[in-house]
């Protein structure tokens, strides 16, 4: 009973902790941060019983959760892991801690309001990974936007309300199109439900495969540009600097290190599985704008005066490595943009946090106002460096293993059919080593030429435990990153899977995943 | 012996690393940082002594031992280890890296006395022995990457150790950000090779890679794209033709920092990388010249640049260049042993000359301009000497080790018929000795011509005594590979037979050497190597005049040679401006905000301009809907009476 609840339970903890602190008196800062981040913990503990409870060799849903919604039709609160999704659990929950406590001085207005929205925040996020229901994901995935909207347009820098706005309508154009195909999906899905609508994931697994390809093809590209938005894929990907630039620390990590991920998720989850045969018509298109942004991202990236502004374009970039990996469609390529999407999740919320604390001491990000900052805060300089060496890809750190496998299953790829894709994704290897060392040069080398930069204080007590714990990740990711591999390793395989039934031109009749789903509510209940 | 010890060698000085980072850095204690870096590479170097002598101690077919550890990544059917593969040409590259490595440690406490950063100095050279470690030992092709790219970054870093001086037009910073991008791109060459080996061959070990291409043909087309691949990422590290430019710049590391990774090891690790896939280079007879041609162009065009530099560090810079060279000539016309034979001799040599030139400068107050040097043989009496040898053993002088181990790839580039080759590469040991006496007469003989108030004087023991050592070997270090033409058994050949047989198989090259041509050639490049040494000696002794005089003559020329054929001036005028520029420009400025975002502030616009029209109907105003109301209804009746 305990254990079969744990979703729910982790996703009612921070919308619980959200009232909790609405209900806390407002003249008591410290108060609301430490229940804040009390809770973000508490979810974060709920969700390591996930990691010790998980199967890693069972390829289906886990840790289900079915209670009907609405009636008559087949909407449901439907919820449940696979390796994949558990991942990118355990980054959520692993980032909002550290989130919150990044913001723990810089956010001085509006604190309450500020970490309730969190909390709801990550509430909405987890929901997005957990949800085997269309319509379920679809108002998590709405849902999510208002938090992050408020974050950005109330605690964001001078021009807040543009990109707040600019972020929340890109978003929105994409999810009105999801949401007309996930009706028309559940509506040309009834035929084969007896009649009845239905938006359950493990259903249409088996019933969307089947469609002609021509709805197919409209449907996933309903799905996908609403998810290469998010992503974001080139050329969507504009919002993103803006929003990131504006946005403040917090709110940057969780944009790169998590919201970023429900884009490359949604292709995982539903573009490919669902839609196999459309996947395999637009799969050329899709890796061809996958690595014009890897290039393209990196090159604007290294041109950016302001750091983070480069630190955004570089996600472009790195998101690009992902979908890459993701329309390699082997299992090379899947797993290393799985891994990549912790490790970018890890990498690039770090480098945000990192220029969160200079931004927090100098109240400046132009790279050009830095200078020699090596000699002023060298443990500052020595993590940054370790940090910057991992969205680099170097080896012995976690970026390396997430790319080489993407560009040797992108090389391999009997989908793609070309190395092409792969040996110009690769050129971004070099890119990335050009935009990174040298914007670290103008910041820490050379000598301390102002004034206001001599006097600079080394990190604190409460900056160190924000970043040590991602360094941990970032090592062992880089050397034993089976433990992470291993999680996914099923579930990927299983993605693979279908997208060979489709090739081979047998559309899958009853597959597996199926066959388990019905059973669990009860028990649940 | 337990060759799981290895391990322990490779890990120790990683360790090493990590207690200067996290002890040193807290006590900052001179003693403590020196010690843990020096006793962790001490013992690394015990071990692989001791490993050596147990395989020699092994019949031939027995001396190869595998150490696994652990499965590092798997995906799919994809999957690799963290292993190591102790064999007669990683044992040595062992020794070479372990041994020479400590000597430049110890020297390093010395040299590095005072300097602030001491335990940061100490941290980043143990680190750079544990990433070479993994690149020479390992199993695999990724593993091999890793101590490759993790050599890279502890050059990054140790290049910009001093991260805050003046570098030439920039600071040391700019050269380090240089050496990594440029190994980047050559980097770029290795990744690709990795995967035309793994969709070829399904794997990325060693072991399975090599026996499963021996049963290829030779010819067959996708050797050439590996082997030319996987030599990309050499010419990055090694600093050859096209990518050499970032090596002379690696100067402004400090000089022990010159001495490890830029002369005695880690350069030396495209050269290992050919010699380790030589069955695969051997597949693809077209990879092998490119590789000859590459090594001889380079070999030849760095020594005429050597002959005109003023820094002594520069001209140290272009040699080591030019040197590895040689070791890429002798890996293109199939001499692997050969080649491997020069890393070992070289690293003697030209640890020993850096450590020289550090003992310099150190004494002269960072001077490195030889124009101002000379008669430092007096006060510097034991550096002076140890110069003197491995000058004549770079030039080529017998029985000196430099002179057995060039002297056998020359040999080996006539024999396997090239002798365009040949004599490419006899000029440039005409050039070699022009220049290395030429650098030695400016600094050590003749008259002083520094400034008064400096005192120049004999450095350290730490210092000295690794010079020593370091002397000893140049001397030595030929009988490992005396040739049987002069009555020796050619010792490093016979133990690197077994690596190297596959390969040679397929190149079906004679191993056998000697005859009459052999004699004749070796006095050839005897007297090349001494005409050489004499010449200089006379133009550069007791200042003539002739070298001003030839190069006011030949200005244009001159010119060129000095601004090193401005090979840098054209990189940044063909590729980096264009780049920087274009992404400014047309990609940021142009398509990002002026197409796409102009597209979507647009777009939002129009919606609002439609909204703001369409809001004309929804006024909310009751006289305006009478009004319109009326003028419906109106409509409405004309157009039913007009019907």
């Amino acid at each position: 009973m305990m254990v079969s609840s744990v979703i729910t339970l982790m996703l009612a903890v921070p919308v619980a902790g959200a009232m909790l602190v609405a209900l806390l008196p407002r003249d008591n800062p410290r108060m609301i941060k430490l229940v804040g981040l009390g809770l973000a913990l508490a979810t974060l503990a709920v969700s390591c019983l996930l990691w010790f409870g998980f199967d890693a060799a069972n390829p289906l849903m886990q840790f289900e959760e079915k209670l009907p919604w609405i009636a008559g039709i087949d909407v449901s609160y439907h919820v449940g892991v696979d390796g994949i999704a558990l991942l990118l659990v355990l980054l959520t929950t692993f980032l909002f801690p550290l989130a919150l406590l990044a913001s723990w001085q810089s956010i001085q207005k509006e604190l309450k309001g500020y970490v309730a929205l969190m909390l709801l925040l990550e509430a909405g996020t987890l929901g997005v990974f957990v949800s085997l229901d269309m319509v379920l994901f679809y108002v998590f995935w709405e849902f999510m936007l208002v938090p992050m909207y408020f974050i950005i347009g109330i605690w964001g820098g001078p021009e807040r309300v543009y990109a707040a706005t600019k972020f929340f309508l890109y978003t929105m154009a994409g999810s009105l199109l999801m949401l007309v195909a996930i009706i028309w999906l559940g509506y040309y899905a009834s035929t084969l439900n007896g009649g009845r609508f239905t938006a359950d994931f493990l259903k249409l697994y088996d019933i969307a495969p089947t469609i002609p390809l021509t709805i197919q093809m409209w449907m996933f590209l309903a799905f996908a540009v609403s998810f290469a938005i998010k992503v974001p894929l080139f050329p969507l990907h504009t919002w993103l600097p803006d929003a990131h630039v504006q946005a403040p620390t917090a709110g940057s990590v969780i944009l790169a290190g998590v919201l970023l991920k429900m884009g490359t998720f949604g292709l995982v989850r539903f573009c490919l599985p669902l839609f196999p045969s459309a996947a395999l018509v637009f799969m050329p298109y899709i890796a061809a704008l996958a690595v014009i942004g890897i290039v393209y991202g990196a090159l604007v990236s290294m041109v950016q005066p302001d750091l983070k502004k480069l630190v955004a374009y570089s996600s472009v970039s790195h998101m690009g490595f992902i979908v890459l990996g993701i329309f390699a469609m082997n299992e090379e390529g899947l797993q290393g943009s799985v891994l990549q999407m912790v490790n970018h999740g890890l990498s690039t919320g770090a480098l945000f946090l990192l220029v969160g604390m200079i931004y927090d001491r100098r109240h400046t990000r132009l790279i050009k106002e830095f200078g020699g900052i090596a000699r002023v805060m060298p443990v500052y300089a020595t993590f940054f460096m370790i940090v910057m060496l991992s969205s680099a890809g170097l080896p012995g750190l976690n970026g390396f293993v997430g790319e080489f496998l993407i560009l040797l299953g992108a090389f391999k790829s009997a989908v793609l059919g070309t190395p092409a894709f792969a040996i110009v994704g690769a050129s971004g290897v070099i890119l990335a080593a050009v935009y990174l060392l040298w914007s670290y040069q103008q910041v820490f080398f050379g000598k301390v030429e102002r004034p206001e930069n001599a006097a600079l204080k080394d990190l604190s007590l409460r900056e160190w435990i924000v970043l040590v714990p991602v360094l941990v990740f970032i090592v062992w990711i880089g050397w034993h990153p089976a433990t992470f591999l291993n999680t996914s390793a099923a579930a990927s395989k299983q993605v693979i899977h279908r997208i060979e039934e489709a090739r081979k031109g047998n559309l899958p009749g009853k597959a597996q995943a199926v066959q388990q789903q019905s059973g669990t509510p009860e028990a649940a209940r | 012996m337990a060759y799981e010890l290895i391990a322990v060698a490779v890990i120790l000085p990683l360790f090493g690393f990590i207690l200067n980072g996290l002890v040193g850095s807290r006590i900052n204690n001179e003693r403590f940082s020196g010690i843990a870096g020096c006793v962790t590479v001490g013992i690394s170097f015990t071990i692989a002594l001791a490993a050596f002598f147990d395989m020699l101690a092994s019949p031939p077919e027995g001396r190869a031992h595998f150490v696994h550890l652990f499965r590092w990544i798997t995906a799919g059917s994809f999957s690799a280890d963290i292993g190591f593969q102790i064999d007669q040409l990683s044992i040595l590259m062992m020794l070479i890296v372990t041994g020479v490595g400590f000597v430049i440690h110890v020297y390093s406490i010395g040299y590095m006395h005072g300097d602030p950063g001491f335990w940061r100095f100490f941290a980043y050279l143990n680190l750079f022995i544990f990433a070479m470690l993994n690149l020479i030992l390992a199993d695999n092709f990724l593993l091999m990457f890793l101590g490759w790219e993790g050599v890279g970054l502890c050059s990054y870093l140790l290049i910009g150790f001093w991260y805050d001086r003046k570098f030439e037009k920039g600071t040391t910073a700019d050269a380090a950000k240089k050496a990594f991008i440029v190994n980047r791109i050559g980097d770029f060459g290795f990744l690709i090779g990795m995967f035309l080996l793994v969709i070829t061959f399904g794997t990325l070990n060693f072991q399975s890679v090599f026996s499963q291409a021996s049963a290829f043909a030779v010819g067959t087309p996708v050797f050439l794209w590996i082997s030319l691949s996987l030599f990309l990422g050499a010419t990055g590290k090694s600093a050859q033709i096209p990518l050499f430019v970032w090596l002379p710049d690696a100067m402004a590391g400090p000089t022990p920092v010159s001495a490890l990774i830029h002369a005695a090891t880690m350069v030396t690790a495209g050269v290992y990388m050919v010699a380790r896939c030589a069955v695969l280079f051997a597949l693809a007879p077209p990879a092998m010249t490119v590789v000859a041609v590459i090594g001889a162009l380079t070999a030849l065009f760095a020594a005429t640049i050597g002959l005109v530099q003023n820094d002594i560090k520069k001209v140290l810079a272009y040699s080591t260049i030019s040197q590895l060279g040689y070791m890429f000539l002798a890996m293109g016309v199939g001499a692997f042993s050969a080649g491997i034979f020069h890393v070992m001799t070289h690293a003697f040599f030209k640890a020993l000359l850096f450590l020289g030139a550090g003992a310099v400068i150190h004494t002269m107050h960072d001077e490195q301009n030889i124009q101002s040097m000379g008669g430092l043989s007096a006060p510097m009496p034991i550096t002076s000497k140890t110069f003197l040898v491995a000058t004549l053993a770079i030039a080529g002088i017998p029985p000196l080790s430099g002179f057995v181990s060039k002297d056998e790839i020359l040999w080996r580039a006539f024999d396997s018929g090239h002798a365009v080759l040949w004599v490419m590469g006899l000029v440039g040991a005409v050039l070699t000795a022009l220049y290395m006496m030429r650098l030695y007469t400016l600094t050590f003989s003749g008259a002083p011509r520094w400034e008064h108030g400096k005192h120049p004087h004999e450095a350290p023991w730490s210092m000295t005594i690794p010079l020593i050592v370091l002397a000893i070997l140049a001397c030595v270090g030929g009988i490992a590979g005396w040739p049987s033409s002069l009555g020796g058994n050619n010792a490093i050949e016979q133990w690197l037979d077994p690596v190297f047989n596959h390969a040679l198989i397929k190149l079906a090259a004679s191993h056998e050497g000697g005859g009459g041509s052999e004699y004749l050639l070796m006095a050839l490049s005897v007297a090349v190597a001494a005409s050489g040494v004499y010449i200089a000696r006379r133009l550069y002794l007791g200042r003539n005049e002739l070298p001003l005089d030839l190069s006011r003559r030949f200005s244009r020329l001159y010119a060129l040679l000095l601004n090193k054929y401005y090979v840098d001036e054209v990189y940044d005028a063909v590729v980096v401006t264009p780049v920087v520029k274009g992404s400014e420009t047309l990609l940021w400025k142009g398509i990002d905000t002026g197409v796409i975002d102009w597209c979507i502030n647009t777009g939002a616009r129009l919606v609002g301009v439609l909204g703001a029209s369409l809001r004309l109907i929804q006024t909310g105003v009751a006289r305006s809907y009478v009004l319109v109301f009326v003028v419906g209804v109106l409509a409405v009746i004309s157009w039913l009476l007009l019907h």
